[in-house]
């Protein structure tokens, strides 16, 4: 347990689990609309703001775990309650701990029946998705992944659009049936790691090439289902087309996020030898998703399919930047998840504020209202802008340090990611060139009114973010350095361990 | 002391039989009969550590068969209590109704204390017949003509598998020369390379393969849980496969390392019961039938922990019947509550429950996603714990094929849930509202489902101690 340092202090990262669990439960007795509103902005409120004690008091010159807590849970079977964060996974605490609040305000007016029910599962999920990001027991994480399904489906399948039933139960299925594998790689790690289900624990162990391989397509189906990579990605347009604005920030900015951090904290180091084996389909998986998404954006009418499937593309250079298992890429990988959770976030959270007014998500219902909505427009330009990596924005520097690791590792692969890149261009600015201006046929838009206070609130922070990572992600990049760094190193220590095992046995 | 629940259970079925010679309101036969097992059941939990034999040691009072009989009684008395006044039931036997039913009872909880063969055939019979009875004592406005099929149906299969066991149980003599399960232990160890004595085992097994609903012995399940009254399904659903367990972890603990066969047979079953259960589900319209499906599913991730042969293999089950029969028991309350004058539940009329009945809407989803095995409910803890304890075994292929029945299975629960949660209410639709009693019930089976699941220490501890009292 050398890579742990145990948290005696106050237990800070229980608390933003625990937090919102205690919020849904103090909203069960709770009456009116409103008070649900205000009891669950206050909460994820919190929460949010814990989690900047955890910033200020991370350590960013160590790989180690931090602020650990460890409890025994389930006895007999060795299973214990045990959270930590690293720099892979501290970032992706703090943004799901900050987007919530947002989720919340985001829906204040656009969820108008069942709002109680509604919050409570807000709360559940954001339980779940901070639980998920700092569990260090195996069977504490597979809990929380699976149980985030529950919420998550009853958010899309009741607050959803037309197609919900389809779309939730799309989700559920897919989702569900990718983890299953998972549960049995779990109990084969547990049996070979002498009963022991600490994630630290198996890690760099020499298990065979056959268990590996095995292991890492288990974690590769759950874990692309979730990305979701081409071509386990069918869910993820119905989902986000058919989810309440919450409902698709949540799936878009968090939930996305658990399958590539899922590849970073488990398969590269749990299972390398079958990783360097098949990294090279992986790879080119992305590069089909990220192709694949952009040509598919590129022909929506439907303002959520095009920002889901843009999704897709750019969850490709996220899976890209993992497996090219190099320093560029694999910092640059982390950051574009962040990127992408800010940018994608914020523009679902735009386009719930253009089906709030005309209640319509096709884009021809949206055209030209640049002219009475300027803040608005600004705003989506921005992100926009951000989306398919503007120099300048945030997603400029993940994007150009994916592909820079791309190109380190191989030039063809490089040359064919770049497409992807010019492609998310095109569909974007179609895109923002519609809604600001439009053509000659704009439906007419003059009774639309701009944004009020509470969501220029909303959205002002998505934009303070997009600047600063993309004008000084140095402070963000310092964060996770160690613990990439820690990770690389022992990824080729491994390599060279193994190369040379190989050697001796071919001497003999 | 030894006796004492069995006695009061005794003396509370003869007292409903002077009852039911005249014609009691039915008011007063619920609080009669809530009252006896609500004492049955004190009993039983003031008698959980006694210890001893009676009978001349054909009959054992342990810690295990203690719990068993305190699990019994208190699934049955939750189903006594959210049954109401058991509008499914003819309203000119509704008394003679529970005195079968406590006469059932008393079987199986016989059964769990019986270590020798004669007496887990007596105690096993006299739960069956009466059983067999309650099935056909629908009444007609609510089941048609289904209930006297099922009833037959039940009692045919039933005779058959009892067929079978005594032909198991008179080889096992044979071979041991005795009928108590003890010396038949140390007796048949060495003869597992023998035919016969797996084929004796095997044959054995099969009286409770029915009981529990495993693949092939679940022909009576669909149509049984669809004729049979709301409230009699539940009891079948649940407290006769809590028995069952019981008799069959005695039996499969005979099989000694040499029994493989055995094993590989059991693991047949267990792989057919779940698909042959989830597969069938997928289709089904009415609620109770899907339940059915369901529940050989489960019979089959029971068998799974006992043929690990492992005490650990053992407390798992063990603990997975006590988790399933609070999930079953969950979803039945929800059926008893909601069908109109004890009709039959298709799926479709639990459309917009949530808005007609939040409570019960919460506990259908709850339990349904628990049977589903989604964490953080008992099913998946149950679940998960089996999958350990088979992959320790070396059975990783059926661990795997068990994992994806998980995801069949989610599909039909789901659907469920979507119908109750998902759609609004069309037309004119009464809200539901559950009485007092029943509501205690329902909160008591949601903590009992999420507490097992996320604080299943407590609960394996139990039950490997119970295990291990007759290892």
């Amino acid at each position: 347990m050398d890579q742990l340092l145990i948290n005696h202090g106050f237990p800070l990262l229980s608390a933003l689990i625990f937090l919102p669990l205690a919020g849904a439960f103090v909203l069960l007795p709770l009456k009116g609309d409103e008070t649900c509103r205000y009891v669950s902005l206050v909460f994820t409120g919190i929460v949010a703001l814990l989690s900047f004690m955890l910033v200020a008091g991370f350590d960013t010159t160590t790989a180690a775990f931090q602020f650990v807590e460890t409890h025994t849970w389930i006895g007999p079977l060795n299973i214990n309650y045990t959270v930590g964060v690293d720099g892979i996974s501290i970032l992706l605490v703090v943004m799901t701990a900050l987007i919530m609040p947002f989720c919340v305000l985001a829906s204040w007016s656009y969820i108008k029946v069942r709002v109680k029910p509604f919050m409570i599962c807000l709360l559940i999920m954001e339980t779940a998705m901070i639980g998920v990001f700092v569990a260090l027991d195996f069977v504490l994480f597979y809990i929380l992944w699976e149980a985030m399904l529950i919420p998550m489906y009853l958010l899309i399948g009741i607050w959803g659009g037309p197609r919900k039933i389809y779309a939730s139960i799309k989700f559920f299925l897919y989702t569900l049936a990718g983890s299953i594998l998972l549960l049995v790689a779990i109990i084969y790690l547990y049996w070979k790691n002498s009963y022991s289900f600490f994630i630290p624990d198996m890690m760099w162990q020499p298990y065979g090439i056959t268990p590996q391989v095995l292991v890492f397509i288990a974690f590769f189906i759950a874990f692309a289902v979730k990305v979701p990579m081409f071509p386990f990605h069918t869910w993820l347009p119905a989902a986000h087309v058919e989810a309440p604005t919450a409902g698709s920030v949540i799936l878009a900015s968090i939930l996305l996020k658990m399958g590539t951090y899922g590849f970073v904290r488990f398969a590269l180091p749990i299972v390398p030898d079958a990783t360097l084996l098949l990294m090279p389909y992986v790879l080119w998986l992305s590069i089909a998703g990220i192709i694949y998404g952009g040509l598919t954006a590129l022909a929506q009418q439907d303002m959520k399919k095009l920002i889901a499937y843009s999704s897709v593309g750019h969850m490709g250079f996220v899976t890209l930047g993992i497996f090219v298992l190099n320093k560029q890429g694999i910092e640059g990988a982390i950051l574009q998840m962040i990127n992408h959770g800010v940018t994608t976030g914020a523009l679902f959270l735009c386009v719930g504020m253009i089906y709030e007014r005309t209640h319509s998500r096709e884009l021809s219902a949206a055209t030209g209202v640049g002219k009475y909505m300027p803040i608005f427009v600004t705003f989506l330009a921005f992100f926009s802008l951000s989306s398919f990596g503007f120099p300048g924005t945030n997603s400029f520097v993940g994007e150009f340090l994916v592909l820079a690791g791309t190109f380190e590792f191989d030039l063809t692969l490089g040359l064919a990611a770049i497409p992807g890149a010019v492609i998310a261009a095109a569909y974007m600015l179609r895109m923002l060139q519609k809604v600001i201006w439009g053509g000659v046929d704009n439906p007419d838009q003059s009774w639309i009114t701009d944004l009020n206070t509470r969501e220029i609130i909303t959205l002002a922070p998505f934009l303070l973010f997009v600047l600063w990572i993309g004008l000084s992600p140095g402070p963000f990049m310092e964060m996770m350095d160690f613990s990439v760094t820690d990770l690389l190193d022992r990824f080729n220590a491994y390599k060279a361990q193994s190369v040379a095992a190989a050697e001796i046995l071919a001497r003999r | 002391m030894l006796f004492l629940p069995e006695l009061i259970l005794l003396l509370g079925t003869l007292c409903l039989f002077l009852v039911s010679l005249g014609s009691p309101a039915i008011d007063t036969l619920r609080k009669l009969t809530v009252t006896i097992m609500a004492l049955v059941m004190l009993a039983s939990l003031a008698c959980l550590n006694q210890k001893g034999s009676l009978f001349f040691d054909s009959y054992q009072v342990d810690f295990f068969s203690q719990l068993f009989k305190f699990l019994i009684c208190t699934a049955t008395l939750a189903v006594l209590i959210f049954s109401e006044d058991s509008p499914g039931i003819r309203s000119d036997v509704k008394a003679e109704y529970y005195v079968f039913l406590f006469t059932g009872v008393l079987g199986l909880m016989m059964l769990t204390s019986s270590v020798e063969l004669l007496a887990i055939l007596v105690s096993l019979e006299l739960s069956s017949f009466a059983v067999y009875i309650m099935v056909p004592m629908r009444s007609a406005e609510s089941g048609g003509a289904m209930q006297m099929e099922s009833g037959i149906k039940y009692l045919l299969f039933g005779v058959m598998s009892t067929g079978f066991m005594l032909f198991g149980m008179s080889y096992i003599f044979g071979l041991c020369g005795s009928t108590y399960i003890s010396d038949i232990a140390v007796q048949i160890e060495p003869l597992f390379y023998q035919p016969a004595a797996v084929i004796a085992i095997a044959m054995m097994l099969t009286g409770f393969f029915y009981k529990l609903a495993i693949f092939p012995f679940h022909f009576w399940v669909p149509d049984v849980y669809q004729g049979a009254a709301n409230e009699t399904t539940a009891f079948i659903a649940a407290v006769p496969k809590i028995a069952a367990v019981a008799v069959m972890i005695r039996i499969v603990s005979l099989i000694s390392a040499e029994g493989q066969t055995v094993v590989n047979l059991l693991l047949i079953c267990a792989i057919g019961s779940m698909f042959y259960g989830n597969l069938s589900a997928l289709v089904q319209k009415d609620f109770k039938r899907m339940l059915g499906f369901s529940g050989i599913s489960h019979a089959g991730f029971v068998l799974f922990g006992l043929l690990t042969l492992s005490s650990q293999g053992y407390s798992t089950s063990l603990y997975y019947i006590m988790g399933y029969a609070a999930m079953n028991l969950a979803c039945f309350l929800v059926v008893c509550v909601v069908a109109p004058s004890g009709k039959n539940l298709a799926i479709e009329d639990l459309t917009g429950l949530h808005q007609r009945s939040p409570l019960l809407a919460v506990i259908l989803a709850i339990g349904l996603f628990a049977l589903a095995g989604i964490p953080p409910f008992v099913g998946f803890t149950g679940k998960f714990m089996l999958l350990v304890s088979a992959f320790k075994q070396g059975h990783v292929l059926a661990v795997v094929l068990a994992a994806i029945n998980t995801a069949i299975a989610i599909y039909y629960y789901l659907s469920v849930v979507r119908v109750a949660y998902c759609s609004d209410p069309q037309g004119a639709t009464v809200n539901v509202a559950p009485g007092a009693l029943t509501t205690a019930v329902s909160l008591l089976l949601l903590l009992v489902i999420v507490a097992m699941g996320i604080l299943p220490g407590v609960f394996l501890n139990i039950t490997s101690t119970a295990v291990g009292t007759i290892l």
